[in-house]
């Protein structure tokens, strides 16, 4: 069995006095969609940011292809090859469309994700891409987040609650891309409250519940009512 | 009537240079938030480093751009990275108090080094070449050179902000510093390269200023209060916007010297103001995305 690409290792979060994360421990293997599921407040976005290097962990350590990336900061981190969709999408209002694409690729990793690339996945950004990113619906801005965060070609691709805030029919879509995006084969750590469209995608499946793993395992093995207890703490 | 033509000409043509006193403190507040009391004093410094340069190397004035715009830019980008950096955050207030205090320090390092004699950079018989533009209607040569620098300084920072990647950098880090960081910026890096482009027009505007008139450690806080008042004027955001801002102010201290030599700061503030209560986004702010 080869090494996971990424190895949490019982991290502890913090902000400033309140713990967020407790003891928190997960694996990724090359090539594998991982799913982390949790109610509001349950730590999934702390988690993907410390993963990220937003927040460096108090305790523990991260490990990505065997280097220990806990603790620097995320412009290191995107260099190594992890690259974050933040939750809320976040574009740079002040940038356009192809602007905001441009500065994902900032870090210059080489690797098959290219302007052109890109514009193939989601044609829409290309039909805008002299427009300012904030123009954008909320979908099409998703579509440029996930696009903008693919141009740092990264090893792994964290995906924070994209279907937040978006139409049934416009979630569906997108994760109709992810076979594309996941083909060359980028891992994928993918966190929702939608738990139907994540147990399609993933293979693995992570609860995450005050902060701590309540449920994990393959997510075919997964059932309503194992989920509902993990998520809700019953 | 040809006198006022003269007149506004000459207010026109030192718009040019209160533009570029104003370019570097709104370059430093668009990107960072970061309003700099020290600017001014920091224009004086540069025109000291060019008395140096052109006492040791022997060169002229403007030559002398090509040693003092680097060893500025070197000075910005240290005293960003070993200082600011660190008064950056949520609160509005430490880098005001930091660069108030340097503003202090520099003046009085200045006075130590240099004592209060008031200096003045030699070009040669540029300083007082004229050109006629048409019948009774005189341009000064150094003076229109010191403008179309000014604009040309200009259009470059709108060149460099809008179709490069460092320019993006700016742009995006200013927007997000905290995602900026996730697209692989080093946000330290970049607000020392934004400091590091201000202090490099602060060192051309303070080349202009030293040939142009008497300079001492002194002076430097009413440049910041120019800079400032250019960059008011003309609305936050808008490289332009500060040229044109730049010029409305030179036209009404040209207009109010020519009522009544006392008059020629009055008049500036006094316009200034008015535009002040009127629009108070200036006249012609960024209109944000």
């Amino acid at each position: 069995m080869p090494d996971p690409l990424l190895e949490v290792r019982a991290i502890d979060a913090y902000y400033g006095d309140f713990q967020a994360l407790f003891g928190v421990s997960l694996k990724v293997n090359a090539g594998e969609v991982v799913a982390v599921i949790g109610a509001n407040g349950a730590g999934k976005s702390t988690l993907l940011k410390s993963i990220a290097g937003m927040m460096q962990p108090r305790r523990g350590d991260i490990l990505f292809g065997g280097t220990a990336i806990g603790a620097q900061p995320a412009f290191s981190v995107v260099k190594h090859g992890i690259a974050l969709v933040p939750e809320g999408r976040r574009l740079f209002p002040s940038l356009t469309v192809e602007e905001n694409l441009k500065i994902g690729g900032q870090s210059r990793r080489p690797g098959p994700w290219t302007l052109a690339r890109v514009y193939e996945l989601f044609p829409v950004l290309g039909e805008r891409r002299d427009q300012p990113a904030p123009t954008l619906s909320g979908g099409q801005q998703q579509m440029c987040a996930i696009a903008r965060a693919l141009m740092a070609n990264p090893r792994l691709l964290l995906c924070d609650e994209i279907s937040l805030g978006l139409a049934p029919i416009v979630v569906r879509d997108i994760y109709a891309q992810l076979p594309a995006i996941v083909g060359e084969g980028l891992s994928l750590i993918v966190v929702e409250q939608d738990i139907a469209q994540a147990l399609k995608a993933a293979a693995q499946v992570y609860c995450l519940q005050e902060g701590r793993i309540a449920l994990h395992g393959p997510a075919r093995e997964m059932t309503r009512e194992r989920i509902s207890a993990a998520y809700f703490g019953v | 009537m040809t006198e006022w033509v003269n007149v506004i000409l000459q207010g026109v043509l030192i718009g040019g240079l209160y533009a570029m006193f104003a370019a570097g403190l709104s370059l430093i507040f668009g990107v960072m938030r970061l309003v700099n009391i020290a600017h001014g004093d920091l224009i004086v410094l540069a025109a000291y480093v060019a008395l140096l340069v052109t006492q040791g190397a022997g060169l002229d004035p403007l030559t002398s751009l090509i040693l003092v715009v680097p060893i500025m830019a070197a000075i910005g980008y240290a005293l960003q990275r070993g200082l600011l950096n660190f008064t950056l955050g949520e609160d509005l207030l430490p880098p005001l108090l930091v660069t108030f205090g340097l503003s202090i320090i520099i003046q009085n390092g200045l006075l130590e080094l240099f004592t209060a004699d008031s200096r003045k950079l030699q070009a040669g018989a540029i300083e007082v070449e004229t050109f006629q533009v048409m019948h009774g209607v005189w341009v000064g040569v150094l003076p229109l050179i010191q403008f179309l620098v000014a604009a040309a300084v200009i259009a470059g920072l709108q060149i460099l902000f809008y179709r490069t990647a460092l320019g993006r950098a700016f742009r995006a880090t200013s927007d997000d510093q905290a995602v900026a960081q996730l697209m692989g910026l080093d946000t330290r890096h970049v607000f020392a390269m934004a400091m590091a482009l201000s202090l490099a027009i602060i060192a051309i505007a303070g080349v202009f200023l030293a040939v142009r008139s008497n300079f001492d450690p002194a002076i430097g806080p009413a440049r910041l209060i120019f800079g400032f008042e250019a960059v008011i004027i003309g609305g936050l955001g808008n490289m332009w916007g500060t040229l044109a801002g730049g010029i409305i102010l030179g036209v009404s201290q040209a207009i109010g010297a020519q009522i009544d030599p006392g008059w020629q700061l009055l008049a500036g503030h006094i316009v200034f103001l008015a535009i002040l209560a009127v629009r108070p986004q200036g006249l012609f702010p960024k209109v944000s995305g």
